[in-house]
């Protein structure tokens, strides 16, 4: 076999050299965006999944939030028709699936909720269950993909987002956060998030953030965007800006008040309005910015091209079958 | 600690109320492409003399043989046929092609062609392997994709249909590549036997029941533009064309074209020849074919490859035993 990279620009004096066609080189123009243009147009076709899980105490928060972030009723209580709210004994796992649709483009939504995740008197392992189903989704995807016969396109359950919601005591990082992002930064992206942040003033706020980044960093906690993960000079500039503003402070409400003429997401309170979507409020809006509208789809290909691929090399060279799957028993006892 | 899964609900399309902005999505996946580029494979095969090299550089407009030497026809004798790869980059607009043309020489050229195609079989199946091994290695980042995706097969004008050369060569890899005939040299067919030929090599491809590649018909969202596009490039197949090296000054402006004492042939002219809907069909239909490869042949070959059995990767995993996978630590077959 012959390989050789052809240089064009001109009558090639010497022999074929290494190189690159570019577009004023060509004599003409041949249409390879038509190619781009194509992709868009099946992929939009085909819609996109996205799978966020929320994992925090009782009360902070969490479904409203999820349900301002993608500005409908998809978080689980907003879908049982007699929800009251209980502390469950255990801690469960609720997944609430949604088809939302935007200017034509449709996602199908996956919500997976943690209700009773730290609202234990002993929450001695309480990550277990979480750790668990990730791991569980990975396995299904990983048994997909090793069939004989598999499918054209292969369901994808894996959790791209983890959103784990932070009292904003004010302090630093309890045990419990501690303990659980540790597990869970090694297999899913985590986002932390101050929960109901209207606490806090800006200053408390602004050192509250800066205490929880020196305790991530002396937990070796790993969190969403990686450094590992920056492709190049622009994105890491970009996630650079990210990682200094990370845990975003978030307040959620699916109210709207009148302010100056507009209608806006808010709290109202005797002192004044929170206006969720107003960054001198909070950080709300950059929270939304960072999961939808820029980094939806890198969320999705750091989950597929780099945690799944972590657990798949594990899982493959874990050797013997009775190192097992995520419930620790023999591979065969899931068939 | 018990963790209890349940899907609550199913929503489907609804429409959010506000702007959430994940409609910017298709704009991210568009930047991803644009950043890593495409790679596409195309073959052609057929007798020497067709015009082959001639139409690969007219269709991207670069010189790949540049210092070419053809053979004489007593070397050509004991020729069997090679395969020539050779790769290109072409830059377009910030679009990365990288473009590989595996070229067939001595393919038709011996006195007794019998044997002359398992070659090109065995070439497709390496690169099938190949991938199949990447696939199922540890380390998936970085993998090459030089599958074919797509095989010119090249008619010779000059009989009055197909040869049982081509039916054989066609039946042998029409389950293993995109198939697309061409008729060559279109030039010396006046209009009428033109379509006096295709019309006659599409029955016969009816009969020997070979199956070509078949344009996907336009979605019903498309513009008409795209969809009479679509009708006009199906109509069309097999593309009789006329390929050229040279400029020739005609009606004031240069074109790339054949002098004849009687005229000039003008390769990019669609009255003269079908060689702008050969490239506006590869172009528009790079991505389908690229899919069709991955979901149809590429599948293919791996279900039965599996099925066969023999190590694929330089560690054997052991994976659950049942009739729905194969177990892959079968002793080693790979050299």
């Amino acid at each position: 076999l012959a390989f050789q990279t052809i240089e064009i620009g001109g009558p090639p004096p010497g022999g074929p050299q290494g190189g690159v066609l570019r577009g004023p080189d060509l004599l003409g123009y041949v249409g390879i965006e038509a190619v781009l243009d194509q992709m868009r147009r099946k992929t939009m076709k085909a819609g996109f999944e996205f799978n966020i899980m929320v994992v925090g105490q009782s009360g902070l928060g969490k479904s409203t939030l999820v349900n301002t972030l993608f500005k409908s009723k998809v978080s689980r209580k907003s879908c049982s028709p007699n929800y009251e709210e209980k502390i469950s004994k255990t801690v469960q796992l609720q997944s609430v699936s949604h088809v939302i649709e935007e200017k034509g483009v449709r996602m199908k939504l996956t919500v997976i909720d943690t209700p009773g995740f730290g609202d234990q008197i002993n929450n001695d392992r309480c990550w277990e269950p979480v750790l668990k189903h990730v791991n569980e989704q990975y396995e299904k995807y990983l048994k997909e993909e090793l069939r004989v016969n598999r499918q054209r396109k292969i369901p994808d359950t894996r959790v791209h987002c983890c959103i784990y919601f932070l009292p904003a005591s004010g302090h630093w990082l309890r045990p419990i956060d501690v303990e659980f992002m540790k597990r869970l930064g090694k297999i899913v992206s985590i986002v932390p998030v101050i929960a109901k942040a209207d606490t806090l003033t800006l200053e408390e706020r602004t050192e509250f953030k800066q205490r929880i980044r020196q305790d991530l960093v002396a937990n070796g906690i790993q969190v969403y965007p990686q450094k590992e993960n920056d492709e190049d000079a622009e994105e890491r500039l970009l996630n650079n800006t990210i990682r200094e503003s990370i845990p975003f402070a978030v307040v959620g409400t699916d109210r709207e008040h009148q302010v100056n003429g507009h209608r806006v997401l808010g709290r109202k309170t005797k002192w004044g309005i929170v206006e969720v979507e107003n960054v001198a409020h909070c950080e709300f809006a950059n929270l939304r910015d960072l999961l939808i509208r820029s980094h939806l789809e890198d969320l999705k290909q750091v989950t597929h091209d780099v945690h799944y691929e972590t657990y798949r090399v594990q899982r493959l060279t874990a050797g013997a079958v009775h190192q097992g799957g995520p419930n620790g028993s023999d591979l065969e006892s899931h068939l | 600690m018990i963790a209890r899964r349940t899907v609550l609900q199913w929503n489907v399309n609804v429409k959010t109320p506000g702007y959430v902005g994940f409609a910017n999505l298709p704009n991210q996946v568009h930047r991803k492409s644009v950043k890593k580029g495409f790679e596409f494979t195309l073959m052609v095969v057929g007798e020497s003399g067709l015009g082959k090299s001639t139409l690969i550089n007219s269709l991207f407009l670069t010189d790949l043989y540049p210092e070419r030497i053809i053979p004489g026809a007593a070397e050509k004798i004991e020729r069997t046929v090679q395969i020539e790869a050779s790769t290109v980059e072409i830059e377009e607009r910030g679009v990365k092609l990288r473009l590989t043309v595996v070229d067939t020489p001595g393919y038709g050229d011996a006195i007794n062609s019998q044997d002359c195609f398992s070659t090109i079989i065995s070439y497709i199946d390496d690169q099938f392997e190949r991938y199949l091994h990447d696939e199922s290695g540890l380390n998936r980042r970085h993998i090459v994709d030089n599958r074919v995706h797509c095989c010119f097969y090249f008619i010779s004008p000059l009989g009055h249909g197909l040869k049982p050369l081509d039916v054989q060569f066609m039946k042998a890899i029409h389950n293993k590549v995109n198939v697309v005939p061409v008729i060559a040299k279109a030039d010396t067919l006046t209009l009428r036997e033109r379509e006096r030929l295709k019309r006659r090599i599409l029955d016969e491809i009816d009969e020997h029941g070979i199956k070509i590649y078949h344009l996907p018909d336009a979605e019903s969202d498309e513009d008409e533009d795209f969809k009479e596009q679509t009708r006009i490039l199906k109509a069309s197949i097999p593309f009789a064309v006329v390929g050229s090296n040279q400029q020739i000054e005609a009606k004031g402006k240069k074109v790339r074209g054949r002098l004849y004492p009687w005229g000039v042939v003008e390769v990019e002219n669609p009255e003269h020849n079908d060689f702008l809907k050969l490239r506006t069909m590869l172009i528009t239909h790079m991505q389908d074919l690229q899919e069709v490869t991955q979901d149809l042949h590429y599948e293919n070959f791996r279900s039965e490859r599996l099925k066969r059995g023999g190590r694929l990767s330089s560690h054997g995993y052991v994976l659950p035993l049942s009739p729905a996978y194969v177990p892959l630590c079968l002793p080693a077959f790979l050299p």
